[in-house]
Parts: C-alpha cells; sequence; structure tokens
C-alpha cells in the first residue's frame, strides 16, 4: 500500500510536466490542444531510440524535449498561419505525429529495459522532485516576463494585447510548443522510468492532463499564476493516488481508469455552471423577496 | 502628424449586401489637434478607428504617420504610434491579469518584448506615481485583478494605459458611452487633462454633440462615409448644439438619426 503510494507520488511528479503543458494551452491560451496526444509519444520515442543506440540519457531527455518543441510550432502555424480551427489544428497533429513517431521508433514497441537511464545513478524520489523544482521555477519566471505577460494576455484579451504591440500569432505558437514541449518532456522520463516507449503510449494524456488541471484548481485553488502551476503539479500527484487506489478495487479493472478520468473531467466542467444557476436563482428569489416586502410595507403604511 | 489621403473601404464588395463604409476621405491633423467626430449610425466613424489603428486596410489610398505612409503595416506594428481606448470598458484591459501586469503590458508598447521580468520595482514605483494622477485609488490596488474593478475604474485605466508611453495619436471610440453619467463625466475630465497636459494628437469619436462642441479644437461629421462638415478653432467657439443640427440636415438633406444620440 505505502509503496504503491510512493510510486504514485514518482509517477504524478512526471505526469506533472505533461499537466504543466495542458495548463498552458487549456487554462492560459484557452486552446484546447489535441496534439498532447501525439507529442507525449514523440518525446518518449526520441528518448528510447537515443537510449538504446548508446547515447547519454540527459541528452535523449533534452532531445525529446526539443521534438515537442517542434510539434507545437507546427500546430501553432496551422491554427495562426493557416487559419485552421484550434481543436482541428491540433487532431490533425496528434494522427500526422502517428506516422511520424512510428517512424522515429521503426517498431511499435521498444524496450529499454536494462539500459541507462537518468534514474540508474540516482533515486528517482530524489531526482524527480528537484527536476519539477527547476521546471516550475523556469516557468514561473518565463510567465511572469514581458514575453510571458504578452503570452497570458493573449488568452486573456487578444485585442488589448494586439493594441499595445505584441504579435498575438507568434505568442500563440510561442505558447504551443513550449506546453508540447512539456509534455514530451514528460513522455521521455515515463519512458526511461517503466523501461519502454510505446506506440500508443500517449492516447488519452489530453484528459489526463486536463483531469490534473481541474483537481489542482479545485483542492488547492488558483489565485496567481505560481500558485496555479503548484495546484497542477500537486494535482497531477492526487490523479495518481487515485488511479492506484481504484487499482486496489476489486471490481474496477485497469482499463476502466480512461472512463474513470473522462468522468472526473465531465463532473468539474458540468459542476461550476449548474452551481452558478442555481446560487444565481436563489440569490434573485432572495432579492426580489426583500423588495416585494418592502413595497407591500410601504403601500400599506400609505393606505391606511 | 496624421494625413488620410483618399481613402475609401467597401464592405461586402459585389455582393447584394455592398456598403459603401468610407468614400474618398481626406483628413489631415496637425501635431496637437484634439478632433472630435460625429455622425449617424453607419457615417463611419468606427471604420476610420479602424483604418487608422490598423485592425482593417483601406480598399485605396493611404494613411500616413509623421510622414511615413503605415497603409500595409499590421495592427501590432502600428501600435508603438497609436493608443486607443474602445467603448466597451473590458476591450482595454486584461480581466484575469493584475492593474500592475496590464501597466506593465502597456509600458512595453514599441519596445522590444524579452525574457526580463514584467514587473520590477522600478516599474512600480512609476505606475503608482501615474495611477495616482487618476485620483481614484488605484494605486493601493496594485496587486488586484482588473476584472474585479467597476466599468469607469477600468476606463479609467484603459485611458492611462493607451497614453503613458506618449503615443503621436490617440484615438478614442466613444470611450464613455458605456457609462453611467457620473462615471462619464470623470473619464471626459481625465481625457481632456491627460491631452492637454502630453499635448496628444487626439482623434475622439463620441455621440455626445455637447462634449463634441466642448472639447477639442476642430470638429468634423460624417454621413454615409464622408466627412460632410470640418469646423476649425475659430468657428468651434461660439457653435451650439442646435446650429450643428441645423447645418447637418442642411448639408445631408436628412436628420442626425442617432439612437443613442446625447443632445448634452
Amino acid at each position: 500500500m505505502i509503496d504503491s503510494l510512493w510510486g504514485a507520488l514518482e509517477s504524478g511528479l512526471l505526469y506533472a510536466f505533461m499537466a504543466l503543458g495542458v495548463y498552458i494551452t487549456f487554462r492560459i491560451l484557452d486552446f484546447p490542444d489535441l496534439t498532447v496526444d501525439g507529442s507525449f509519444t514523440t518525446g518518449a520515442a526520441i528518448a528510447a531510440v537515443m537510449i538504446s543506440n548508446g547515447y547519454s540519457p540527459i541528452l535523449a531527455t533534452l532531445s525529446g524535449f526539443g521534438g515537442g518543441l517542434v510539434a507545437g510550432v507546427c500546430t501553432g502555424l496551422l491554427h495562426t498561419k493557416g487559419k485552421i480551427n484550434g481543436l482541428m489544428s491540433g487532431i490533425l497533429m496528434m494522427i500526422a505525429l502517428y506516422s511520424i513517431n512510428m517512424r522515429i521508433m521503426s517498431k511499435p514497441n521498444i524496450s529499454i529495459y536494462d539500459m541507462d537511464s537518468i534514474f540508474v545513478s540516482i533515486q528517482p524520489l530524489i531526482i524527480v522532485p528537484i527536476i519539477a523544482i527547476i521546471v516550475l521555477v523556469l516557468l514561473n519566471r518565463f510567465l511572469y516576463s514581458d514575453i510571458g505577460l504578452a503570452l497570458r494576455a493573449t488568452g486573456d484579451n487578444e485585442r488589448m494585447i494586439r493594441s499595445f504591440g505584441a504579435n498575438t500569432d507568434l505568442t500563440k505558437i510561442v505558447g504551443i510548443s513550449l506546453s508540447n514541449g512539456l509534455v514530451a518532456l514528460s513522455g521521455a522520463l515515463i519512458a526511461q522510468q517503466s523501461s519502454f516507449a510505446d506506440i500508443n503510449g500517449g492516447v488519452g494524456m489530453i484528459v489526463i492532463g486536463l483531469a490534473s488541471v481541474i483537481i489542482g484548481e479545485a483542492v488547492f485553488g488558483a489565485r496567481n499564476v505560481i500558485h496555479h502551476t503548484i495546484s497542477v503539479v500537486l494535482g497531477s500527484i492526487i490523479y495518481r493516488i487515485v488511479v492506484a487506489l481504484a487499482l486496489r478495487v476489486e471490481w474496477l479493472e485497469a482499463s476502466d481508469m480512461k472512463l474513470i478520468t473522462a468522468i472526473i473531467v465531465i463532473i468539474a466542467l458540468v459542476l461550476p455552471s449548474t452551481r452558478r444557476v442555481i446560487k444565481q436563482k436563489k440569490m434573485a428569489k432572495k432579492r426580489s423577496a426583500e423588495i416585494l416586502h418592502v413595497g407591500q410595507k410601504k403601500t400599506m403604511g400609505g393606505g391606511v | 502628424m496624421l494625413q488620410l489621403n483618399h481613402v475609401a473601404k467597401l464592405f461586402n464588395p459585389a455582393t447584394p449586401d455592398e456598403k459603401i463604409a468610407l468614400f474618398d476621405i481626406q483628413l489631415h491633423m496637425k501635431p496637437g489637434d484634439f478632433v472630435t467626430v460625429i455622425g449617424s449610425n453607419g457615417a463611419g466613424k468606427s471604420t476610420l478607428m479602424n483604418i487608422i489603428s490598423g485592425v482593417m486596410k483601406p480598399d485605396t489610398g493611404n494613411v500616413i504617420i509623421d510622414n511615413e505612409d503605415i497603409t500595409h503595416l499590421p495592427e501590432y506594428r502600428r501600435s508603438q504610434w497609436i493608443g486607443r481606448v474602445f467603448q466597451d470598458p473590458m476591450a482595454g484591459t486584461a480581466p484575469r491579469m493584475t492593474i500592475e501586469e496590464n501597466l506593465a503590458m502597456a509600458y512595453a508598447r514599441g519596445k522590444q518584448r524579452g525574457l526580463s521580468l514584467g514587473v520590477k520595482a522600478s516599474k512600480r514605483t512609476l505606475f503608482r506615481e501615474h495611477l495616482s494622477r487618476l485620483g481614484i485609488g488605484l494605486e493601493e490596488r496594485l496587486h488586484a485583478k482588473v476584472g474585479m474593478l467597476s466599468g469607469g475604474e477600468r476606463q479609467a485605466l484603459s485611458l492611462l494605459m493607451a497614453t503613458f508611453t506618449n503615443p503621436q495619436i490617440l484615438l478614442l471610440d466613444e470611450h464613455t458611452a458605456a457609462l453611467d453619467p457620473a462615471r462619464a463625466e470623470l473619464i471626459t475630465r481625465l481625457t481632456e487633462s491627460i491631452v492637454r497636459e502630453m499635448n496628444l494628437t487626439t482623434l475622439m469619436v463620441t455621440h455626445n454633440m455637447e462634449q463634441a462642441i466642448r472639447l477639442g479644437n476642430r470638429l468634423i461629421m460624417m454621413d454615409g462615409g464622408r466627412i460632410i462638415l470640418d469646423i476649425d478653432e475659430e468657428r468651434k467657439k461660439d457653435l451650439t448644439v442646435e446650429r450643428l443640427l441645423g447645418e447637418f440636415e442642411q448639408i445631408s438633406g436628412h436628420k442626425l438619426s442617432d439612437d443613442r444620440l446625447v443632445l448634452g
């Protein structure tokens, strides 16, 4: 039990980079980017192929990150310069990446069991939090820079930031690229942790990323960007703990996880708007009762 | 300073819905000119603003700022010369970002945006100083999200953001129309003092006839995509709302029709 919780903490932190990538597109740019399902595998594929060919694990990991950056640039170009709808450009890149990933791996599954990885020389539970903190610090420093502010404003009020001289096509491309870089970094690290890369490894990643972002926000809040990014990382860990616990339930199967994830996201998307409607109705009822009450008193006073 | 030469713009060209938005517009503004623009619905006032700021490209003619032809520059590259305040108080600021972050983005106008921190201690002092001049206490709320501000406060902030990097041209697109009278008056007063202090070349569209006469040193009236009346400083001094309406009817042959028109 304790073992599986430590394992959940470790993979939660590794998948957190993917969740941070989804946070950039989904929350900052307001752009649901399905490229994620492809670019996660791209990161895993590049890292696994390079490691099995004897390259250093660090170089392999960074190359995986680079592969994701390039994939993101392509999606960004399709969306901004090609004027293709956001969802559509993500789907197109996701499909294209399946073939590209197959070319990179040249077979559907690569094992790097017993080979060098960044987890071989150092304990995963030491190195992974260190990488997570470095990424969090760099990401936040970027989001508070002049470019970062322009990137955030692009998702918040595009017309306004354009009138202050930002090229919003460029900020979108930078954001989508960075997002997929982080997703691919996550893929590269997961491949090394599990000692293999699979062509279908990225399927459903976008929903897992969304679930992590939403769980993090719901549990830990999101006052500002620093707070928000930390919440996303913690959300990813909670998601993995939920998965670990669900796998111990007898009548649940491992393949049910995708359904459970989808349900979590659906609840999180539906709940806030229904809650708002109910709250507004209550408020309106209360206010009109108040006004009626006051009005009745007045007429009575005047009538008598 | 600002020149529009023979500018024309069609909407939906060669379709049954074809509409002449601007027809052979000639407009020259001298440095420091404060021009107010009035006109009926669909006269082309907003299109004029969009052509100057680069949101739309003219079909023919050119736009010149400071002897430089900017007709084909995209909006984000023109913005180094042009400050703009929109009618919608939501349009000029980013609601999920803080007051100081919004100001930092306005401060970066015309500069290369890099990786240095957007809000620094030195900038914060500058922002406080500028905000305190608005006189509505925003300098105490640098970390507040702009979405929490009222419409009037947001519009005051928009006005500050549009002007504090000293643009060559200031475009005001009915920027008091969505506010209640008291707040509209505050924003009008702020506009007047900022424009005078910084000696900004300003083009202001308004529905308020009295405001159009009171503010600025020149008044133009538009109808059907043309500038039909151009009143200079001398003649503007003894202009009244009645006389202005009379002139409009005489030239255009119909009454000034505008559902939002305020006579003042």
